[in-house]
């Protein structure tokens, strides 16, 4: 065939096509592009405004001092304290529990059963639940009522627990089924048992998921306020939690308490306890995505 | 044309010529078999998959299943594991003997059948670990603890892989090539010394010059070991296996339901040159499937 006929015969490329619809091409890569700078924007002036008004308090006075009534003294000890003991005793928790469900749910459970569906359509609910609610049901069965734990650390990571075990669940779900099937197939027709399959192959293959999906899920139970609140935490610590019956204040209240204050100064100590509750939050998320990216390239 | 060669028809006792590379020696009838399938039948939910084979397999020896896709080769070949087990609705029907003994029978573990009658899948499913690890799980999970390091490294040289992975076992199995990583799934069921292996299209996955070491390798394999394969390739059957079962789809006006049957089962030259079945003739003459 004649080459130089065949490319004379097409059409020629271009001209049309470059007029209109490479416009409409730009514009809505501008308009991305602007959504994306709006909240950004929006994000770094609120975190420049916040450091700016809390330099003056960003230092280790700050984290050593305990809550104050005079502004100058004011310190987060005590709120770290107990934020660390509430998401340090949720996580131990919450983590045995939620990975033990999602491998029941993935690996044993009937897949057809109805139980096992409303089951699992009731986990994803309780995940979209406003975490207020969790925070009256704390307070009528766990504060008070049945078990009458009182405002206590134990109260707390109980009902942090209850938030935070569907997201638990369904991180370590997804991870679980990413795991491909042929993974176990080749396991079990080695003769190894199903436990075994799942211990020795799967879980190993799914901790990246299930580790991201658990910092992830303390991170949320760290920023937590509106469910404490109704829990006691909102109250004047100024020690720091010795056992699960202490009493205790989180980082998150704290803020709010001092931000609430009439006293000017204290909105600098609001400001700067802010700058620290955000380090220690994007330190947990970091390592999320660090323990994702070390254990996939292991693999 | 590869080399020909003269093959007795053990039936008939007809010379035939064949154009086999590797003659197939007659199954010695008086062998016990390694399985004997009696009506051996495969439903899912109500919908039948396979229908009442009855085949006897012999000990050392290939046996090639071959039809087209959706026959039920794959489903037949995961009775005599029981990998079907894991397919929830999955029933079996009729009766698999290994060894003269029920395989389905109500005090047989389905975990012991597994290590004993291994498995290599269509595609290589090497697991996330080192080379050593994969081979080593095994052995494991079997509670097999002495020797470890001598058997892993006879496993791999069972799979004609020990000399390209000796330096490097600590490495990721997943950096293999696919034929690597075949031989490797291979050598993976060797190490846990079976009786038999079942081989589900192993080379369906791998280029030409990987296909044929794994062929090759059969051939060494089944000096010890009693080999079934799925193919969906005939040359490879009538290239490597000394049985061949072919297989069609039976499709039922009223239901529509597709079930595989059994339609020729013989030594793979008979099968190859003078099927009796005109079934068989159109498939392997390329006239249908």
């Amino acid at each position: 065939m004649n080459l130089e006929a065949t490319s004379s015969a097409a059409p020629p490329l271009g001209h049309k096509i470059a007029s209109s619809r490479l416009w409409r091409d730009r514009i809505f890569r501008s308009i991305l592009l602007l959504s994306i700078a709006v909240a950004l924007l929006t994000l770094f002036t609120l975190l420049i405004d916040t450091f700016l008004e809390g330099r003056p308090r960003l230092n280790g006075a700050l984290l050593e001092n305990m809550p104050s009534a005079r502004p100058a003294r004011a310190g987060l000890q005590s709120a770290i304290f107990g934020s660390l003991w509430l998401v340090g005793i949720t996580s131990l928790v919450s983590l045995p529990l939620g990975v033990g469900t999602a491998i029941f749910l993935e690996e044993y459970a009937p897949k057809n059963s109805r139980y096992i569906r409303l089951i699992e359509l009731n986990i994803q609910n309780l995940a979209g639940v406003p975490s207020v609610v969790f925070g009256i049901l704390g307070l009528a069965f766990i504060a008070r009522g049945p078990l009458s734990w009182g405002f206590t650390v134990r109260t707390g990571a109980m009902v942090l627990t209850i938030l935070v075990l569907p997201l638990v669940i369904i991180a370590s779900r997804e991870a679980i089924r990413a795991v491909p099937p042929s993974i176990r197939d080749g396991s079990l027709a080695l003769g190894a048992t199903q436990w075994q399959t799942i211990w020795r192959q799967v879980l190993p293959a799914a901790v990246p998921g299930i580790a991201t999906g658990s910092i992830l899920s303390a991170s949320r139970a760290l920023g937590e306020s509106a469910p404490l609140l109704l829990l006691g935490a909102l109250s004047f610590v100024t020690f720091n939690p010795t056992s699960l019956d202490s009493s205790y204040t989180v980082l998150p209240l704290l803020i709010f308490k001092y931000a609430s204050d009439a006293k000017a100064e204290f909105h600098v100590v609001a400001a700067a306890a802010i700058i620290v509750l955000l380090v220690v939050l994007l330190a947990m998320n970091a390592t999320a995505i660090l323990v994702r990216n070390r254990f996939q390239k292991r693999l | 044309m590869t080399e020909s060669m003269t093959t007795q028809d053990p039936r008939g006792g007809v010379e035939i010529r064949t154009g086999f590379a590797q003659p197939s020696p007659p199954p010695d009838p008086d062998a016990e078999p390694v399985f004997r399938a009696r009506n051996l039948g495969v439903k899912y939910g109500n919908k039948p998959a396979v229908h009442k084979v009855t085949a006897d397999f012999s000990r050392n020896q290939i046996t090639a299943l071959i039809g087209p896709s959706g026959c039920g080769k794959s489903t037949l070949i995961r009775c005599f594991n029981r990998m079907n087990d894991l397919i929830p609705g999955a029933t079996i029907l009729g009766e698999v003997l290994y060894h003269g003994e029920n395989l389905y029978g109500p005090d047989v573990d389905a975990v012991e059948v597994r290590r004993r009658v291994g498995m290599v899948f269509q595609k290589p499913n090497p697991f996330p670990k080192s080379i050593y690890d994969n081979i080593a799980f095994g052995l494991k999970v079997n509670g097999i603890k002495d020797n470890v390091d001598h058997r892993v490294e006879t496993a791999l040289k069972g799979a004609v892989l020990w000399d390209e992975v000796k330096t490097d076992l600590k490495k990721s199995a997943l950096a293999l090539s696919g034929g690597q990583q075949q031989r490797l799934c291979i050598a993976r069921a060797l190490a846990v010394e079976p009786d038999v292996i079942l081989m589900d299209e192993p080379a369906s996955a791998l280029d030409p010059v990987a296909t044929a070491g794994i062929e090759e390798l059969m051939q060494s394999l089944k000096e010890e070991y009693t080999i079934l394969i799925v193919t969906h390739n005939m040359q490879q059957a009538a290239r490597c296996s000394d049985m061949t079962a072919f297989l069609t789809v039976e499709v039922n006006e009223q239901t529509g339901d597709r079930t595989g049957i059994l339609v020729e089962y013989a030594p793979t030259a008979t099968i190859f040159t003078v099927p009796k079945d005109p079934r068989t003739e159109a498939y392997i003459t390329g006239r249908f499937g």
